[in-house]
């Protein structure tokens, strides 16, 4: 679908005019015109708008859970400008108590899930990148053919109850670890290493696991780096079935958490009394948690940014 | 489609070359047939293969424990199953009386049900209109940014709300939007009334839709920049010494090239329809009212998870999944027909 374009032919002769002394935009082509002093300012308006739709919540969210509660008063809620930094909010909140607890449950949710998702997807990727093994077409297409329909949320939830795994973790995990897009991601990348270079690695004798960990994964560090952090996101963003299958308000991760206290107004259980007592800001404390839960996504992601599109591509193309 | 992660003169140098583990003789017998042709023995093939489908049975097995062995339960939509038999589903299911088709004649006749299915339409039609176009704009933007840098920053803030959860996204439009929020403080110290846009019926479908444009527009325009991308840059060079003018390239080159994702994204969209942002529309189910916040997803959620009535809202969820079923089936046969691969391979 895409060829790659060589640079040299998309960006050919140096613009006449061009200085080379500002930190410059590669060359114009010599036969595009210069962008008009309107256009452009439209052009970078709108982009402007746009990106600050989505940073300026996210700042006005940060600023507030720094704030003291005297300047979440005085500002009347929208607290622009930070003064008077103060990180009484995250001490509360991560001192013990709830939102401690939910953010580790979280946290180990996140990593164990995770794991276990890369480790089951990556493999079964592998063992369908080889288009003449042994009933590939019969895994492919029962794998496939989930993309299609789900069986429900009634059964679903049935099956789950019945495997005994209510209030329990693994019910956070194993219904959802498997994603059958990510694995055709991961399968359309490996499909494309070079078959020679695993071919002479098996004749030095590698066995397919080794040529899968030494060969295949060092290749495919950028995909790799993709669908990790989408597992990790999965596990990272789910509550849905936190509260369906956790009875156990000590059990909950983050995110239902979170739908507890902003949502619904609570008080943070055991933050109550910093609340009445002035000190805190109950706003605060909403945006803090806000702020714990966006905080990993936001840090990770754009590491993982320039893979993105030859990741989502590949999977696309070679489904 | 040739792959930087190896070098590119390696990767010409590539001939076909058997399996060292296939070379049995069957390869020189043969020599004529295509290496995709050659049958081993099935012993031979399972020997060679094994480790292979060693490797992806848990994922096989997760997915038939977790997609396939739940179709079976369905069966519940034809009963009057009682959830209090037993603390085990399927011994309740076992034991349950068979009621024919009793819950979907009550369905039928039920108008909750039409209810959660007009909005979950309207939903799907006003996001159609209102939300999918807005990738493609944006991503058209970005791409005439040619600044490397700009381009760079501007993709990551565009991307990042997309791994928000949606928990996050409705707090973030709560604490800026909701009654008690940000804009309706400020509105009220200036004398006006507050906001009610996070309670308001009338309005919801397009809360909801500004909720998935602000999540997920960004990431949307991935899939356009790569098309964009891939047009070659001799057909605008072309165009130009034909004289075609900045827009006559953007409409002679440009939105051809993107003529055929967006009638694909189109196609698996319609297939989708049924579907509607089920997570976003639950979290807010409760404060907007069923009566303009129930789609079909949420409607089989408040009967079944809510209200224990599972036989009714596993009928429910019958009547959407056959039909979403049916649908993505007619889309993929469309974009089928317009040459593209959609889901699967012909």
């Amino acid at each position: 679908m895409t060829t790659v374009i060589d640079e040299p032919a998309r960006r050919p002769a140096r613009r006449p005019g061009h200085r080379p002394g500002r930190r410059s935009a590669p060359p114009r082509p010599v036969w595009e015109e210069e962008p008009g002093r309107a256009g452009l300012a439209g052009k970078g308006i709108v982009l402007l708008l746009a990106c600050l739709a989505i940073v300026f919540p996210l700042w006005i969210v940060i600023v507030t859970s720094l704030s003291s509660r005297r300047t979440i008063d005085e500002a009347g809620g929208l607290v622009m400008v930070p003064r008077d930094i103060t990180f009484i909010a995250y001490q509360e909140l991560l001192s013990g108590g709830q939102v401690t607890r939910a953010a580790l449950v979280s946290v180990g949710v996140t990593l164990v899930g995770t794991l276990f998702s890369m480790t089951v997807s990556v493999l079964c990727a592998y063992g369908l990148s080889r288009t003449d093994s042994l009933g590939h077409r019969w895994i492919l297409m029962t794998l496939l053919a989930t993309m299609f329909f789900s069986a429900g949320l009634i059964p679903t939830y049935l099956l789950v109850q019945t495997l005994g795994l209510t209030d329990s973790y693994l019910a956070l995990i194993l219904p959802s670890a498997v994603s059958v897009f990510n694995i055709l991601v991961l399968r359309g990348f490996f499909m494309n290493i070079s078959q020679e270079l695993v071919d002479s690695a098996r004749i030095d004798g590698a066995g397919d696991l080794r040529i899968l960990w030494q060969i295949v994964m060092p290749l495919s560090r950028a995909v790799i780096a993709v669908i990790t952090l989408f597992y990790a996101v999965g596990y990272w963003s789910a509550w849905f079935n936190a509260s369906l299958y956790l009875n156990d308000q000590t059990m909950l991760p983050l995110q239902n958490v979170m739908i507890q206290l902003v949502q619904k107004q609570e008080a943070p259980v055991g933050l109550g009394q910093a609340i009445k007592t002035g000190e805190l800001s109950g706003l605060a404390v909403q945006m803090a948690v806000m702020v714990i839960a966006l905080l990993p996504v936001a840090v990770l992601s754009p590491f993982v940014q320039k893979h993105f599109r030859k990741g989502m591509l590949t999977g696309a193309v070679k489904g | 489609m040739s792959h930087s992660t190896v070098p590119r003169s390696e990767a010409e140098a590539t001939t076909p070359v058997p399996r060292p583990a296939t070379s049995d003789g069957a390869g020189t017998a043969r020599p004529r047939e295509s290496p995709r042709r050659r049958r081993l023995s099935l012993r031979l093939r399972y020997r060679r293969d094994r480790v292979l489908l060693l490797m992806t049975l848990p994922a096989v097995a997760l997915v038939l424990v977790f997609n396939y062995l739940p179709i079976l339960g369905n069966v519940v939509a034809f009963q009057d199953y009682d959830p209090y038999i037993s603390d085990n589903g399927v011994v309740s299911m076992l034991n349950s009386p068979f009621v024919g088709l009793e819950n979907f004649q009550r369905i039928i006749e039920d108008p909750a049900f039409w209810n959660a299915l007009k909005n979950t339409l309207v939903i799907f039609f006003l996001q159609l209109v209102l939300y999918f176009p807005i990738p493609i704009l944006l991503a058209l933007l970005i791409n005439s940014v040619i600044r490397p840098r700009v381009r760079a920053v501007a993709q990551a803030i565009l991307y990042l709300p997309h791994f928000f959860s949606w928990v996050l996204v409705v707090a973030v439009f709560q604490q800026l939007f909701g009654g008690a929020g940000i804009f309706s403080q400020l509105l009220r110290q200036n004398g006006h009334d507050g906001l009610a846009v996070m309670t308001n019926p009338d309005t919801f479908v397009f809360l909801i839709t500004a909720q998935s444009v602000w999540k997920d527009a960004g990431w949307g325009i991935i899939v356009f920049l790569a098309a964009l991308a891939s047009v070659s840059p001799d057909l605008y060079e072309a165009a130009a010494m034909d004289g075609a003018d900045r827009r006559r390239r953007m409409w002679h080159v440009t939105l051809p090239a993107l003529r055929p994702v967006i009638a694909l994204l189109l196609v698996l969209r319609v297939g989708d329809a049924l579907t509607v942002g089920f997570e976003q529309i639950l979290l807010q189910r409760d404060a907007v009212g069923p009566g303009a916040a129930e789609v079909l997803d949420t409607f089989v959620w408040w009967n079944g998870v809510r209200n224990q009535d599972f036989g009714y809202a596993a009928a429910a969820g019958l009547i959407k999944g056959v039909v979403s079923l049916g649908l993505v089936l007619a889309a993929n046969k469309v974009a089928h027909l317009m040459g593209e691969q959609g889901v699967y391979k012909k």
